[in-house]
């Protein structure tokens, strides 16, 4: 019990508490649309773009978020323009975008000072990182992504399973992938602060997976998604805080042990003999 | 019968090659067109290039004013593959509503009844829980063709809805569309199965590279076309 006494008494620990679970419900929501579109590994390479961004603004000693939101969201733009002229396959646009902004980013810190400690927290992530201004673009990011999955759901799931069907209804599909673009952006960012640039991804990707083992119908992924990334993220940090090791990589271990524990009920599952075995019409 | 749309001079390309050139013909009201022509003739780019989707590189599409009030029912050939995308039958066929609604998409009683209806008429009810990605392949093209049922108010697009239907329920399938025809809605299909469409069309269109037919299904059975299209046994038939 003292442990959670000890927990809940530093501020910083509630700060990276509240804005990390926001921040990871944000990502599972997101992400469920994602990775079930072609873009799965957008945030692996907005990520990367963001770290590119964040040495620049530490080379320049600028405010590290005031540089890094708007080029996160311009790489955002241009990976959606580059997969949509189908010249270049996404997945392959998104791999140029992110070993690029690596390489720039390497660049610059070896021009600089050199690897000082805030870009070392970028990279891994820490728990100290997330401050008060973080905390609240974590609310309004979260507000904004929870508002529009609730009024704007069904579109949601038009534009992700057939985009072409989406827009002869009169869905506008690129505003749609406009908006989730930009606020992927934002929620990579944030998320970096606690989980690092290296691991950040695993916050989008991980929740969806683990939900389709479980569930066959999108709103069943998506609010299975929401809670394991919930669920993950909290279990993750007090087991990082009490094994006091990096909270990053535990929270991605306890995502990794998620999707095993649903795989495996997927497997009993379909082992189970069926109850009946007559032919659907 | 008032004119849906008129196409006039229409030509579609993908990157400056022409696909389909210097088309002209027009959709009555209550319509049945069938649009026919060989594999790459241009008949899935000129579906889309009703709906919107695609613009014409010249030419001009008119729409009437009646149209514009229309909501369009469309059955895509293809929908991108996703081996594992999680959505229901019931989601997916609902889904063909959201033509009704804007920003805020919350379906309405009426729009569940008619989901109902559609899965109904097309035998999808012990279905309708059923994960799409456990489907077969025809089951699958019945419940895109439902979502465009429900879409459709008046207009109904479908590009090649029987392919990979077995026998009875295509045969169903075309009674459907028959009757959906005679109360009143537009039908433009395509079709490679020229003597099953050719019977309930009124309408032909045939694609072909660089020249297209279009008239009455009885000028069109006469002419030389049809024979020009079927493979060698087959044409004593036709
Ligand atoms: N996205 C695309 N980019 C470039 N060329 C395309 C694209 N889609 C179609 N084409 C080309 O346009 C031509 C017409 O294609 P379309 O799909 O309209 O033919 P179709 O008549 O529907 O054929 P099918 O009977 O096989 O369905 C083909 O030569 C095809 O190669
Ligand atoms: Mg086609």
């Amino acid at each position: 019990m003292s442990f959670f006494l000890d927990f809940f008494s530093y501020g910083f620990l509630l700060r990276a508490l509240l804005g990390g679970a926001l921040v990871a419900l944000c990502a599972s929501l997101l992400g469920t649309s994602l990775v079930l579109t072609r873009y799965a590994m957008i945030g692996d390479g907005l990520s990367h773009v963001a770290f590119g961004a964040l040495a620049l603004a530490m080379a320049l000693s600028a405010a590290p978020l005031a540089v890094a939101i708007p080029v996160v969201m311009a790489a955002a733009f241009l990976l959606l323009r580059l997969s949509d002229s189908s010249r270049i396959r996404g997945d392959a646009a998104i791999a140029m975008l992110s070993s690029a902004s690596m390489a720039v980013g390497v660049i610059v810190i070896s021009l600089s000072s050199g690897m000082n400690t805030d870009l070392h927290s970028f990279m891994f992530g820490s728990i100290l990182s997330m401050s008060r201004g973080d905390l609240i673009l974590a609310v309004i990011l979260s507000l904004a992504v929870t508002l529009l999955f609730t009024l704007s759901y069904n579109n949601l799931f038009a534009v992700t399973f057939d985009e072409n069907f989406a827009r002869a209804s009169g869905v506008r599909a690129g505003l749609w992938n406009a908006l989730l673009a930009v606020l992927a952006s934002v929620t990579v960012v944030l998320g970096m602060r606690i989980m690092g640039a290296i691991l950040i991804s695993s916050l989008i990707i991980f929740p969806p997976l683990s939900a389709m083992r479980l569930s066959g119908s999108f709103k069943g992924v998506t609010l299975i998604s929401a809670a394991a990334s919930l669920v993950c993220f909290v279990s993750g940090l007090f087991l990082s805080y009490a094994l006091d090791l990096p909270s990053g990589p535990v929270i991605v271990m306890v995502n990794v042990l998620c999707f095993s524990l649903f795989s495996l009920v997927r497997f009993i599952r379909s082992r189970r003999p069926a109850p009946d075995l007559t032919p659907d019409p | 019968m008032s004119r849906l749309l008129t196409l006039e001079n229409v030509s579609f390309a993908y990157d400056r090659r022409r696909v389909v050139r210097d088309l002209s013909f027009s959709i009555d009201e209550g319509d049945y067109l069938a649009i026919i022509g060989e594999n790459g003739s241009g008949k899935t780019t000129l579906l889309r290039g009703l709906l919107g989707l695609k613009e014409p590189v010249s030419g001009t599409i008119t729409r009437s004013e009646a149209l514009k009030a229309y909501r369009i029912g469309y059955l895509p050939q293809q929908i991108p593959e996703q081996r594992d995308f999680p959505a229901t039958v019931r989601e997916i066929v609902l889904s063909g509503r959201l033509n009704r609604h804007g920003f805020v998409s919350f379906y309405t009683k009426e729009d569940r009844r008619e989901a109902d209806r559609a899965m109904e008429r097309l035998a999808l009810e012990p279905l309708q829980k059923r994960s799409f990605r456990e489907l077969s392949g025809g089951q699958r093209q019945r419940v895109l063709l439902a979502r465009a049922m429900v879409a459709s108010s008046g207009l109904l697009l479908l590009d090649e809805p029987v392919a990979g239907l077995d026998p009875i329920v295509s045969h169903d399938f075309y009674r459907l569309i028959r009757e959906l025809n005679e109360d009143g809605v537009t039908i433009v299909m395509v079709s490679h199965d020229i003597h099953c469409v050719t019977k309930n069309s009124d309408h032909v269109l045939h694609l072909g590279y660089g020249h297209y037919y279009f008239g009455t299904t009885e000028a069109y059975m006469e002419s030389e076309l049809v024979a020009s299209y079927l493979p060698g046994e087959e044409r004593g038939h036709a």
